[in-house]
């Protein structure tokens, strides 16, 4: 699924930073895509790259508050978008349509992120170098 | 799955030694662990290990080794959270055999 | 920025968001199902009609073929080939796949 790695080669065009988003649009269990998405941007850290998250459609349900999952005997790995400021990843976006058609606000979020309009995520989409979408 | 004994007891780790169950976790077994690593606990140690563990309780994760310097000069200050004082405690990387002895996996990142 | 999408709109939302999400002025190629998008008569030709006033559609030839639909495009849509698809992916500096 990932396959762009040689767009992160660190060594690439002696190293000049890219802008990469990691846009995440699929709910947290029931696919494995936001976990894998998630451990794609943890790697990414590594590279010192612009990396910013947007967050569409499902993917807003990633960030709910209190996922529990014990009784799923799946891993919660929700906190773990808590440690990406420790990750120098401070770029959070979600649509606010979607969160608003899920029936959610910034309030139910468990991290903080900049709320954008369609539009202005449309802007931030066309100057990245590199989009990744899970 | 292999499976080692401390104790009296056995646990399962994962073909590279880290410790499959992080809720098998006890002092023992981190003994056990840093003697495979041939690493002597110190408090400092213990200091280094416990954050790590209390540092996934919070994220879910074992930070990678930048992340946890950084946080570590955060909580414990400068004169612990960097590389110099991480990698004489750890010699072979602070981040993957500090977590190994904390029984956490692997960093994910850790490259 | 191009973007690519290749899931049916009536499965999935991927042409949906897509459209919400496309700047002006970018391309929007559809492949494998997600052709039917370009398709006439179904329930989201308005919406991609609509799209059509502020993104260049495409769609690849071989998957309207297989799939029976090539004689139905919606007006405005262009066929391109797998050298069009070429073209498309080297024309713009990025690019997204919607999954």
């Amino acid at each position: 699924m990932f396959t762009s790695s040689e767009n992160i080669d660190p060594d690439d065009e002696g190293g000049v930073i890219k802008k990469f988003m990691f846009v995440n649009r699929k709910a947290p269990y029931g696919t494995i895509y936001a976990l894998e998405g998630l451990e794609v941007v943890l790697i990414s850290a590594a590279f010192e790259q612009d990396v910013s998250l947007a967050f569409v459609d499902d993917g807003v349900y990633e960030l709910k508050k209190g996922q529990d999952t014990k009784a799923l005997g799946q891993k919660n790995f929700s906190p773990t978008y808590r440690a990406l400021e420790g990750y120098d990843i401070e770029k959070l976006y979600v649509e606010r349509e979607s969160m608003e058609f899920r029936g959610l606000t910034e309030d139910d979020l468990l991290v903080d992120v900049q709320i954008v309009s369609a539009a202005e995520m449309a802007d931030l989409m066309v100057e990245q170098d590199v989009v990744i979408s899970f | 799955m292999p499976m080692v004994e401390v104790a009296g007891k056995s646990f399962e780790v994962d073909e590279e030694g880290y410790l499959t169950n992080l809720a098998d976790w006890n002092q023992d077994i981190a003994a056990y662990l840093a003697q495979e690593e041939k690493v002597e606990l110190t408090d400092s140690h213990w200091e280094v290990i416990n954050f790590l563990r209390e540092y996934y309780e919070e994220y879910q994760i074992a930070p990678a080794v930048r992340v946890l310097t950084k946080a570590i000069a955060k909580k414990l200050g400068a004169d612990k959270g960097n590389n110099k004082y991480l990698y004489e405690l750890f010699p072979y990387g602070p981040a993957k055999q500090a977590c190994k002895i904390a029984g956490l996996p692997k960093p994910t990142g850790c490259i | 920025m191009l973007h690519i999408v290749n899931k049916s709109p009536f499965d999935r939302n991927s042409l949906e968001s897509c459209l919400r999400l496309a700047k002006k002025g970018s391309a929007v190629l559809l492949i494998e199902d997600g052709v039917y998008g370009a398709t006439k008569g179904s329930s989201v030709e308005v919406k991609v009609q609509g799209a059509m006033a502020n993104l260049k559609v495409y769609a690849l030839g071989a998957d309207l073929q297989a799939r029976g639909v090539a004689d139905r495009v919606l007006d405005g849509v262009t066929v391109v080939d797998y050298g069009g698809f070429v073209d498309l992916v080297a024309d713009h500096s990025n690019l997204q796949s919607w999954l």
